[in-house]
């Protein structure tokens, strides 16, 4: 039992603040207090009065943790749906007259505490008969009397307690992984058993060397082939079926030879049993089939393990703006919660349904749909997932959660043809005629061998069937490439698709973009020069700025924010022109801001620095420079990509300013193109593809769009702003900015582990092969070796992909 | 020779006893879940507390 010294909520031990005695997070005030406690909200309040009322405060005795604060039920009929019957019968995995269970997952539960008060709910709620928790699955199980309580009531206790149900992940749990998963461990099991016992029934036989007594070995050859029929028709089935289908479907699958050899082998030793010739290869036939369980085994949890890290931990560095009460903050997308109050600007995209409340919307769901025609939607109305806004900054409520899948999908469904890389192709080409050519070569060598020595005919029939591993040469591409995404993902990297690392490691040109990828409107200095702003002049172009999610304009926008500039509502006409600037009306005064070109300024090429003039009501009142502001770590990315033998391009969409910093990173031949239109982006790149390069765009999403789709690999440096493009095929956290080198670096070796692996499975195949074409192999260790390939394969190739990572500095596991 | 027969015809039906065995626990979610029993184990009893006035005993040592 773990003993603990809690930190006393009045002993103000560690800091100033107070701390909430139930989640032990700072309280705001030191208003909310009971039982002499203090805590930071109501929510913790109220779980705790329950747990003190029953007699449950051994919660906080258990682990160094705290409770999770609850979301406080806004709208109670949140769960009303769980009173409809039909949905009741979806989701209890039991009901009877009295009874009913179900298994419900809550992805909170994360210390022992939370599993000791899960498993004493039927304290809280006596028509609860029992509970109990599975940690690692992160789910309850519940059974309850249902004519004392309701699934609705059960599901609102756990909410209360700060334990929501993910309910709409629970089909995925209950049905698909626990039933599979399952009968295979059963077969698996069997075929265990029956092969073991199999073996030992075989060692007289074979350590006897003919003295054993007739009648003894008759009755072993007997018990082994009774021993031997669920092996064969139970656990070997799924081989015969698969092959079955594959020949149905007209294809020759890896099962084919496999089910082959198992029928030429358990043939053969019914005959010698039956004629009394031997004992047969029932051993070697059992073995097979639980080596091969094995193999297979191991090959699909490596596969769900990598597969679920994709899909449900790895969520997109992708930030959304809330209303809270104490202002706008920026939270990540996985952090948002229905009911939330969102800001989105020009050219973000919806990350979940969400009403609209205010703003003029002009939605396109070209991402959705392929309709790019932006749709007028109402105040009031529904927005889906997935829309594009294109005018001003819009105020939503958030109705439904955001679904990671949902936007993985919309992100997956472009280009879906190019997810298979050549190199997959050339795989899979050769995997195909692999099982023809073996067919070919093991009734090649039976026949070969026919007519001078049968017994070895029919060995090198069988064992060249068995010993063959087509599937090593397939998984060599497949696991490298899921475990180099993962590392990528734990490094703050998230591909489209695994194609992509192959199509990353072909390309000699990077273009940069300069605004938000290469400088950072964090690290900006702002001043403005000109006329001195009236207070509400100010006013009108922070509003104005902050409708927009350019870099200038966030860097503008802070500008003010720090001086406590705040912001009017009523803004009318707002329009952004990509590349020149945005302008909008403001009771009555027209307020523009943009580059020296589009307002009509003069002296242009005096420009040492970055500027963005502003305009009210035509008259010039000055402009805002910006500082340097590079990105932490470029110098020494750009040099280490040089090495490497990069080329590079910098396309910006501002006047030539800041050239001669850029020279002294970039070095004097690189092309530098300014002043550049998105239009002008797309068109360089267009240009230089038609040269024969494989280019690279690195951008941040928002105006250089069309220029990362027309690249081979459009590479989205994110900021904390909403940047999610359908145009990208690349996300990268811009923290992740000075590791970028490396990253690149890496995804380069994924070909190299490819190869390696496949000339690893190629050479094992060659020896196998070999050994059993002269009918000198066992079954039996064929039988061993087929699926200890397999698995070193899988061993190879992500423990390499991660050795890699090591080397390179990268991050291999979640913090 | 022919203690083997006795022997065998004992051996079989007890290894496929226990065979029965596992596949009955595996089917009964034994194995599912091989980290939360060993926390549930460690856990006391809740001491019986009256309800109003536990405060002071509920305050940690």
């Amino acid at each position: 039992m773990t003993l603990f010294t809690p930190t006393h909520p009045h002993s103000h031990s560690h800091s100033h603040f107070i701390l909430c005695f139930h989640c032990g997070e700072k309280c705001p005030d030191n208003e909310n207090i009971f039982d002499e406690k203090h805590f930071c909200c109501d929510g913790c309040k109220a779980v705790y009065r329950m747990l003190n009322e029953n007699g449950l405060c051994g919660y906080y005795e258990i682990d160094d943790s705290k409770g999770i604060s609850p979301k406080l039920v806004k709208n109670d009929e949140r769960f009303a749906y769980l009173e409809d019957i039909s949905t009741q019968n979806n989701i209890l995995t039991f009901q009877n007259e009295e009874e009913a269970h179900v298994q419900l997952s809550l992805p909170q539960m994360h210390c022992s505490s939370c599993v000791w008060l899960l498993e004493h709910l039927y304290k809280l709620n006596p028509a609860i008969l029992r509970s109990q928790t599975d940690f690692i699955r992160k789910s309850i199980f519940i059974a309850f009397k249902k004519n004392e309580t309701s699934l609705r009531q059960v599901v609102e206790l756990l909410a209360t307690l700060g334990y929501e149900p993910d309910l709409k992940y629970i089909h995925a749990v209950k049905k698909e992984e626990q039933k599979t998963d399952r009968s295979r461990i059963y077969r698996l099991t069997v075929a265990g058993f029956c092969f073991g016992n199999i073996m030992l029934l075989s060692f007289p036989e074979y350590l006897s060397s003919g003295y054993i007594d007739h009648g003894m070995n008759k009755l072993f050859s007997i018990l082994s082939l009774g021993l031997s029929l669920p092996v064969l028709i139970y656990s070997g089935g799924e081989f015969f079926v698969s092959a079955w289908q594959g020949l149905r479907a007209k294809f020759l699958n890896i099962d084919l030879p496999l089910s082959l050899s198992l029928a030429i082998t358990f043939g053969r030793s019914v005959y010698e049993i039956v004629s009394g010739t031997g004992n047969g290869y029932l051993d070697s036939m059992a073995g097979i089939i639980f080596f091969m369980l094995i193999g297979r085994y191991f090959q699909d949890r490596t596969q769900a393990n990598l597969q679920f890290d994709r899909d449900f931990k790895s969520f997109f560095p992708i930030s959304i703006r809330v209303r809270k009460e104490e202002g706008i903050t920026s939270i990540p997308l996985s952090k948002m919660e229905k009911g939330d109050r969102i800001i989105i600007r020009s050219q973000e995209l919806i990350p979940a349904d969400a009403i609209l409340m205010s703003g003029s919307a002009r939605i396109d769901y070209s991402f959705v749909t392929g309709e790019s025609k932006p749709e007028h939607v109402e105040v009031g109305s529904l927005i889906y997932a997935g829309g594009r806004q294109t005018a001003g900054q819009l105020e939503l409520e958030v109705v439904k959660e955001v679904e990671q899948s949902y936007l993985t999908k919309l992100w997956n469904r472009e280009n879906q043809k190019s997810y298979a890389g050549d190199m997959d192709n050339m795989v899979h080409r050769i995997a195909r005629h692999f099982t023809l050519f073996l067919l070919l070569l093991s009734f090649g060598s039976f026949f070969y061998w026919l007519p001078t020595d049968m017994g070895r005919g029919v060995h090198a029939l069988t064992t060249i069937l068995i010993v063959a591993c087509p599937c090593s040469l397939l998984l060599s591409a497949t696991f490298t490439h899921a475990a180099i995404i993962s590392v990528l993902g734990k490094n703050g990297v998230f591909l489209k698709n695994a194609g992509l690392l192959e199509k990353i490691a072909n390309i000699r040109h990077i273009v940069w973009d300069k605004t938000g990828t290469i400088t950072s409107s964090k690290n900006t200095n702002v001043h403005f020069e000109g006329i001195s702003l009236t207070e509400k002049e100010k006013q009108n172009v922070h509003s104005v700025c902050s409708q927009s999610n350019h870099p200038l304009s966030q860097s503008i926008s802070q500008y003010f924010s720090v001086k406590n500039i705040g912001i009017s509502h009523v803004i009318a006409d707002y329009q952004e022109l990509p590349g020149q600037g945005i302008s909008a009306r403001l009771e009555g005064d027209l307020i523009e801001i943009g580059n020296a070109q589009w307002l009509g300024v003069g002296d242009i090429i005096a420009d040492k620095d970055t500027r963005v003039y502003v305009k009210i009501n035509d008259e010039i009142k000055g402009y805002f420079s910006f500082g340097t502001g590079f990105r932490v770590g470029l110098k020494a990315t750009l040099e280490k990509l040089k090495t490497k033998g990069y080329r590079f391009s910098v396309l910006s969409g501002d006047k030539s300013a800041k050239a001669q910093d850029l020279r002294a990173y970039f070095g004097e031949d690189t092309p530098m193109h300014f002043g550049c239109s998105p239009h002008e982006k797309q068109d360089y790149i267009e240009k230089l593809r038609q040269n024969g390069e494989e280019v690279m765009m690195i951008g941040d999403g928002l105006n250089d769009a069309g220029a990362l789709m027309q690249s081979n690999i459009g590479w989205a440096v994110s900021e904390d702003i909403n940047n999610f493009t359908p145009a990208s095929d690349v996300i990268m956290e811009s923290k992740s900015f000075e590791k970028m080198a490396s990253l690149i670096d890496y995804i380069g070796y994924a070909k190299k582990i490819v190869i390696a692996s496949f000339i690893l499975s190629l050479m094992y195949n060659v020896v196998g092969l070999s050994i059993a074409v002269q009918g000198q192999m066992s079954p039996f260790i064929a039988a061993i070796l087929m699926p200890a390939s397999s698995i070193s394969i899988i061993l190879f190739t992500t423990s390499s992909a991660r050795i890699v990572a090591r080397i390179k500095a990268l991050r291999t596991s979640s913090i | 020779m022919s203690a083997i027969y006795i022997l065998i015809g004992i051996s079989i039906p007890v290894a496929a006893g226990f065979l029965i065995a596992f596949l009955y626990a595996a089917k009964n979610g034994q194995f599912d879940d091989d980290y939360t029993p060993s926390i549930r184990m460690l856990m006391d009893d809740p001491k019986p507390e009256t309800k109003s006035d536990n405060t002071t005993t509920n305050q940690k040592v």
